[in-house]
């Protein structure tokens, strides 16, 4: 049994090293349509293409000939009807897809409707001005996102059997039982008290979900999910839900009529209080956001050493320096990860539990 | 420019806010060292609001 848990743990280190590991040695062959990415540019614009969404799966790009290894995406659009057809179509935005008499054409990341010649008009700011369809394509991001629900489920799944039969969980339940003893005793009870277990299904997921997508991000798979304001959004706006839902009739007199002061102060604090409302999710958001862009940014960046010192010290000091600190970045960023699923849910907590506690009327 | 000067001031403000936060953090575990356990929760909570602070500032000044 435990042969199992070190040989998965052993996976996940050598996916999240070998990120590393490849990314520095491919590192001067890679860039969004092929070729040698040499100038600072070049390297700002594969970040930040790294940073997107993408409506197909790079693995990586062979540097001689410019051409993608992966695999296409579904993309589903909705424009009077419904379109779907593989992303292979666009040949990564150098062709014009067709689909049922309407022409599309991917456009840095997005998808514009065009002639059939593909023509895009700009406006001063060189902004595409064509129309936009609907775009419910399943991305990359898409595809991260059900892969860790679908681990989720199946790992949940599994240890929830166990319990049927006997108290101890066997196999990998045994390394999930303690996690989620610790969100209950650690992070759930201390904060919201005595109603903690009605709201253990959602601080649960929340947590597992995050950490992880952090991890998965340190992967070369290259997911960058959390780094993703939507979904970041998205995860707040059930804290913000649930918090607005589960608070009782203490919560909403603190935030309208603050009791225990002079009635000009209450009227002062309302529209503090209600503003707190909003920011406390808003902070929550910017946050997960913020941490796992930095993180990918600077480990990308540091890989890029490579290419950018290689004039200074020569290209075996480069990448043995660009080795080592995106390295160290790398073990740190496996903390946060774990750091930033631990904060979220703490503060989901935090906030629960400051709106369902039971306040002592003298 | 002007906003990578306010960036700068951003990261001062929050090292000296995060450089107070671990330090009196530190000074309440060397004093009650059977606390530190409940120290290091608060002091992680404080950390993230102060991040949250500072990086909510970095976003908008983008």
């Amino acid at each position: 049994m435990s042969n199992k848990i070190t040989s998965f743990l052993s996976i996940l280190a050598l996916l999240i090293f070998s990120n590393v590991a490849f990314a520095s040695s491919t590192g001067e062959n890679e860039q969004i349509d092929g070729g040698a990415v040499d100038t600072q540019e070049e390297i700002n614009a594969y970040i930040r293409h790294h940073l997107q969404d993408a409506h197909d799966f790079t693995l990586f790009t062979l540097g001689e000939s410019g051409k993608h290894i992966g695999f296409p995406l579904p993309v589903i659009l909705w424009d009077d009807g419904l379109h779907v057809f593989m992303s292979s179509k666009f040949h990564h935005g150098a062709a014009v897809a067709e689909s049922n008499g309407n022409y599309y054409k991917l456009y840095h990341g997005k998808i514009y409707k065009t002639n059939a010649e593909g023509e895009i008009s700009y406006d001063e700011d060189r902004h595409p001005t064509n129309a936009r369809p609907l775009d419910l394509s399943i991305t990359k991001n898409v595809v991260g996102m059900l892969f860790a629900g679908a681990l989720l489920l199946f790992g949940f799944a599994s240890l929830a059997k166990n319990y049927k039969n006997k108290p101890i969980p066997k196999g990998f339940g045994r390394v999930l039982e303690p996690l989620v003893i610790y969100v209950r005793d650690e992070i759930a009870r201390p904060n919201i008290g005595p109603k903690a277990d009605r709201y253990m299904p959602y601080l649960l997921t929340a947590f597992f979900y995050i950490w992880l997508l952090n991890l998965l991000g340190l992967t070369p798979l290259g997911f960058n999910v959390t780094g993703n304001i939507a979904v970041t959004v998205c995860l707040a706006l059930f804290t913000f839900f649930i918090v607005q839902f589960s608070g009782n009739k203490d919560y909403w007199k603190h935030i309208f009529w603050m009791p225990g002061v002079p009635v000009p102060m209450k009227i002062l604090l309302m529209p503090i209080e209600l503003l707190g409302v909003f920011t406390k999710p808003f902070a929550l958001l910017i946050r997960l956001f913020a941490n796992i862009t930095a993180g990918h940014f600077v480990v990308m960046s540091l890989i890029a050493l490579t290419i950018t010192m290689k004039a200074v010290f020569g290209p075996i000091a480069a990448t043995g320096m660009s080795f080592a600190l995106a390295l160290f970045i790398t073990v740190i960023e496996i903390l946060v990860a774990f750091l930033q699923a631990y904060i979220f849910t703490m503060l989901s907590a935090l906030f629960i539990g400051m709106a369902v506690e039971e306040h002592d009327h003298h | 420019m002007y906003n990578l000067i306010g960036a700068g001031l951003i990261v001062i403000g929050g090292g000296i806010g995060l450089g107070q936060i671990g330090g009196k953090a530190m000074e309440g575990i060397a004093r009650q060292p059977e606390a530190a356990g409940k120290i290091q929760t608060a002091m992680i909570i404080i950390g993230a609001l102060l991040e949250g602070l500072a990086f909510g500032a970095l976003i908008l000044g983008k």
